[in-house]
């Protein structure tokens, strides 16, 4: 989640100056509708799946994948998005604020959950949404959708649905949008 | 005795909560966002996070408290933290033991933030310059008590925002009826509400306002009847018995003939507005009993959102790290 906006908040601080563009608008495309597919293959018939993006980058790509399973699969997946700040592990070290408030307003219970986010990395955030995911019921199954791996995981976490696979430096950052992904530095102000 | 009252910061100090003035237009915005977050968490099934596990709230409350003790405890206790119970009546105070190391003695014993209220203003400024813990007023004498200004302001947002306002409260016309003298409520009201750009009138017989109300940017009414229709937000003080040494009333049943919120009174009410009151409620002097329970009154929001709001202060002053 929020990756880039903690990486540009105090004390680190800084600006994100991109290097290299490693996916375009129309890569970022086509990789979704390969990952709504793919949902869709192991998820038989979608029924009781759920899609929960992760604040903030996730979401906007939650609801992509949900309307592109619809236009492929006439399926309605509802989409819910989850906030982890008060359930990450860096609370009181560092600045930790909510972007957003939590919006899943059903029970999980016997739901699968697709957690969607836009970049992995340490796995921290991971392990924070499924701390918060129980809180809101017990999911029958929890699987994890990302556009990038970058690696440099700190935890035993692994993705169940990759968009692309980036070897990227400790200290890089990766930016994910509509418009593409990119690779790049912070650079303090 | 003369309270001025202070500048409203520019930026927030986020160590202690002692004066709505130390959190400034931006630091109030800030706790009124965060409660947004909190009202989510109180509205599940399972209202807790583990936000604070391992950090330690301790209230001290050197004088009575229902709600706001039991809200500060509801408040850590869903963010995880463990709690610390003082009361005076059963302390070692009874002993004689100081202010200063009764304070000292809570601290020694971990913990992280101590809420404190007193009789006598300006106790929680002393007990924050004694130790290292993040302090929070939850009341000191006649001055004031910024966890309810802040939560009066969140509830106004909430019932604009129901109703498809954006929640902003510039503009909106408050009206703060009673014992404004003797009320902590209305001076962090009047600091809270006008940083964020309203329009507060006092309401109130002489007797019953401070003796001087130099730099407060607030207007005065003596006439509840012909301020009511114009109001957004009417909101009712308790009349302080406890407080008052002196006979600064004929009688409770003048003063709710001429400033109480009476049924009849209720019906000059504009079509939005809320009735509001900080509690415990002196039913059928200040407010009329049914007029409590009109859909206008937003008197149990204020209470359930306080937990939410006081969620957010500690977060912020325990775990935001904004500190670091």
């Amino acid at each position: 989640m929020a990756e880039r906006e903690r990486m540009l908040t105090p004390p680190r601080g800084g600006v994100f100056v991109a290097r290299a563009q490693v996916m375009t608008a129309e890569d970022v495309r086509r990789v979704l509708t390969r990952i709504a597919h793919e949902i869709a293959e192991r998820n038989h018939g979608l029924e009781d799946l759920v899609l929960v993006g992760l604040q903030t980058g996730g979401v906007p790509i939650a609801r992509r994948l949900a309307g592109l399973i619809h236009e492929t699969q006439g399926a309605d997946v509802p989409v819910g998005s989850l906030d982890v700040a008060f359930y990450r592990d860096d609370i009181g070290l560092r600045p930790v604020l909510p972007e957003a408030v939590t919006d899943i307003p059903w029970d999980l219970t016997g739901q699968t959950v697709v957690l969607v986010d836009d970049v992995l990395f340490t796995g921290r955030t991971v392990r924070a949404a499924l701390n918060a995911l129980s809180d809101y019921g017990r999911a029958r199954a929890v699987q994890l959708a990302v556009m990038v791996d970058r690696g440099h995981r700190e935890l035993p976490v692994r993705p169940d649905y990759v968009g692309k696979n980036l070897p990227t430096r400790r200290d890089e950052m990766v930016d994910v949008s509509e418009d593409g992904v990119l690779l790049g530095d912070v650079v303090a102000r | 005795m003369n309270v001025t009252l202070p500048e409203v910061a520019e930026t927030a100090d986020t160590r202690h909560l002692l004066s709505v003035a130390d959190l400034g237009r931006s630091g109030i915005e800030e706790v009124l966002r965060l409660t947004d977050s909190f009202v989510e968490v109180s509205e599940r099934t399972i209202p807790r996070v583990p936000a604070l596990r391992g950090r330690t709230v301790a209230t001290l409350f050197f004088e009575d408290s229902t709600r706001t003790r039991l809200s500060f405890e509801a408040a850590a206790k869903r963010l995880s933290a463990d709690t610390m119970t003082f009361s005076a009546a059963s302390s070692s105070l009874n002993k004689g033991e100081s202010l200063r190391d009764t304070v000292e003695t809570v601290t020694a014993m971990g913990a992280d933030a101590l809420i404190v209220r007193h009789r006598s203003a300006g106790v929680p400024w002393q007990v924050a310059s004694w130790v290292p813990a993040a302090v929070i007023n939850a009341g000191d004498g006649w001055h004031e008590h910024p966890t309810q200004a802040l939560l009066d302001c969140y509830t106004v947002r909430q019932a604009l925002v129901a109703r498809g306002a954006d929640g902003a409260i510039d503009g909106m016309r408050v009206g703060i009826v009673g014992d404004v003298k003797h009320s902590r409520v209305a001076r962090s009201g009047v600091l809270a509400w006008s940083a964020l750009g309203a329009d507060v009138t006092l309401i109130a017989p002489p007797t019953l306002l401070p003796p001087s109300l130099a730099g407060w940017p607030v207007r005065v009414s003596h006439d509840l009847d012909a301020v009511l229709p114009d109001l957004d937000v009417v909101y009712l003080l308790r009349i302080q018995a406890e407080r008052m040494t002196e006979a600064l009333l004929p009688s409770l049943r003048e003063y709710t003939a001429v400033y109480g919120l009476t049924r009849r009174r209720a019906e000059l009410l504009g079509k939005d507005a809320v009735v509001m009151h900080p509690g415990p409620m002196n039913r059928g002097v200040e407010i009329a009993a049914e007029v409590a329970e009109l859909p206008c009154s937003v008197i149990t929001r204020q209470v359930s959102n306080g937990v939410a709001v006081r969620m957010a202060v500690l977060f912020l002053l325990l775990g935001s790290g904004l500190d670091a």
